[in-house]
């Protein structure tokens, strides 16, 4: 007589074949998140992504606060890339109460968000790096991230959660000098990133195991309804930046970098190359800033929004991310709808992962530029 | 002292300004404002027309030849045309909106709750990746289900077809919009919880009569 099992567990039989493995829910890099994947071997039969361990209620607590009160929160989710979640927060706000933001001050949102899509780019970089067992490269790019953690520190005082995009503007103006030690910086760290390319990118050890990995085709990717680096890997020519171009983006000189491969190491490639095209964005929006003006639109105590609907939407460093807020006429919002990349790119787990070897799993997980906080908000 | 006087006339200042909300015309007067300016009035348009861009108004023109009553389409604001309809002829606007006009997934879906009307509306965001006319465009396909005042999701009767078939990309989106706000999907082929741990025994929780602890 066998002690009967706790419910939920289940006893396998050896001669299944299958066996089940948890992988996670505690990660070391990212946030926590868990995958119930079933081998065959070392071949993955089924994958079924479990997230919500670090889910908040970010939308619920949103609608206990006013507009103001809701900027520093808001930016949680993803706090190394904290100002392009606060990004359609602060349009979609500007929409609902009819503020205009002065021209200096959309320059600057650009500059930030730019610098903080390399901050946000350089932290998976990393631990892309550790994933697969190449611990150079995860030392060069958090060291090198610390170069636009200080810029961003000049330009807010704060390291990483700074809110520093606000509805009507940004917080402060930049500090003296900031536009040639930004300059000076971005050049050195484009000699750097030719570096990666050297010691990452050809590295023959990760072309094997990333190309030809989880293969994911054109038609997958816009069924699935995927989005940022995902998407453009697989052919498909799709940036809100060019698209549906939001404050002065229309004026900047850059490209959309787009492969056609579809695999592993195409998904890593375009966020590396996408940082060249971050840094000619911010040349560029140094070049056509006005040297001075109000940065800050000052708004009425307690604004309402009136009954009305808005989604407004950016290019994050994961992808479209977008919010959805609902008012009705009073100073706090009446839904508040966090639209994020991550969890639109989740759904291509199962697809990617089945049939996969489980030595493959790292790179493909991470080469979904999948952020667990952001996805679970 | 300035500056305390400054505090005290502002809030005043905002409550002025919204409560010359011209939107709180009765008919009658709007009716008068508009034949002064010669303006032609007719008591169903909504008191403040926003002009339709050609382009958005060739897709609504296009949705409502084709359903004309069934549904009811908005121009929000510019890229932005909201559809709403009812839950039973959900999946036919859906189809067309796929076949005829090219959306070809979901950005997001979004339940929200209306306790007052006794409703929950199921909001789906759509986009295009394919059609490059549409790319800046997002259209809103919005539903309402019954809200019950003791929810028992899955098996009482805020309850709609899912998308699924239509658009593949809202699969992860219904099953956390089931957990969050207790709408079934019928049709959808796995409706278990998401983010919620597997022991959550209260009430669905992005619903308005749950409260945060302390608020």
């Amino acid at each position: 007589m066998t002690t009967p099992l706790p419910p939920g567990i289940q006893l396998e039989k050896v001669d299944d074949r299958i066996m089940t493995l948890n992988v996670g829910p505690q990660h070391p890099g990212s946030g926590h998140m868990r995958l119930i994947i079933k081998v065959d071997g070392d071949y993955i039969v089924s994958c079924d992504p479990d997230p919500g361990y670090v889910h908040r209620g970010e939308e619920k607590m949103a609608e206990y606060r006013n507009y103001i009160q809701n900027i520093p929160h808001l930016e949680r989710p993803v706090i190394h890339d904290s100002s392009n979640i606060l990004y359609p927060y602060c349009l979609a706000v500007e929409e609902l109460l009819g503020i205009e933001v002065p021209e200096r001050a959309k320059y600057i949102r650009v500059i930030a968000a730019e610098l903080n899509r390399c901050i946000y780019t350089l932290y998976w970089l990393a631990i892309y790096g550790i994933f697969l067992g190449h611990s150079t490269m995860f030392m060069w790019p958090a060291g090198d991230r610390e170069l636009f953690i200080d810029l961003l520190e000049a330009m807010s005082g704060a390291r990483v959660t700074h809110a520093y995009l606000v509805p009507g503007g940004v917080r402060n103006d930049l500090p003296a000098n900031f536009e040639e030690r930004c300059l000076r910086q971005v050049d050195y760290f484009e000699k750097r990133l030719k570096e990666y390319q050297a010691i990452f990118y050809k590295n023959p050890i990760l072309i094997s195991r990333t190309e030809g990995t989880g293969i994911l085709s054109r038609t997958d990717a816009i069924r699935l309804g995927t989005t940022g680096s995902v998407l453009r890997a697989s052919g498909v020519n799709y940036d809100i930046r060019k698209k549906e171009p939001y404050d002065v983006y229309e004026n900047m000189d850059f490209e959309t970098v787009v492969m056609k491969e579809g695999d592993s190491y195409a998904r890593s490639y375009i966020p590396y190359l996408e940082m060249f095209e971050s840094c000619r964005i911010i040349r560029d929006a140094i070049r056509k800033m006005p040297k001075s003006g109000s940065v800050r639109t000052k708004l009425k105590p307690n604004p309402k929004g009136g009954n009305d609907e808005v989604y407004k939407r950016v290019e994050s460093g994961r992808g479209e991310l977008g919010y959805y807020i609902v008012s009705n006429n009073r100073p706090e919002p009446y839904r508040v709808k966090i639209s994020v990349g991550s969890f639109r790119n989740l759904i291509c787990m199962p697809y990617l992962l089945k049939g996969e070897l489980l030595g493959n799993m790292p790179s493909v997980y991470w080469g979904l530029n999948y952020w667990p906080v952001e996805a679970d908000r | 002292m300035s500056s305390e006087n400054e505090k005290d006339e502002q809030p005043s200042d905002t409550v002025a300004a919204h409560s010359e909300d011209t939107e709180s015309l009765s008919k009658d007067e709007a009716k008068k404002f508009y034949e002064e300016k010669g303006i032609d009035f007719s008591p169903d348009s909504p008191i403040h027309p926003k002009p339709i861009p050609p382009f958005e108004k060739s897709i609504s023109d296009k949705i409502a030849s084709k359903f004309n009553s069934k549904i009811n389409v908005d121009y929000v604001r510019e890229s932005r045309i909201r559809v709403s309809t009812k839950k039973e002829d959900i999946l036919d606007v859906a189809f067309f909106i796929r076949d005829e006009l090219g959306y070809d997934h979901a950005v997001s879906v979004s339940g929200v709750d209306y306790p007052d009307s006794k409703e929950i509306e199921v909001v789906y965001h759509l986009g295009s990746y394919t059609d490059e006319k549409l790319a800046s465009q997002v259209l809103t396909l919005a539903t309402r289900v019954p809200r019950e005042e003791i929810p028992n999701p899955g098996k009482d009767s805020s309850r709609m077809t899912s998308l699924r078939e239509v658009f593949y990309s809202v699969e992860f989106h219904e099953r956390e919009c089931f957990e969050m706000f207790g709408v079934y999907f019928e049709g959808h082929p796995d409706n278990r919880r998401l983010l919620l741990p597997e022991d959550w025994a209260d009430i669905p929780p992005f619903r308005k009569d749950f409260k945060i602890k302390g608020r």
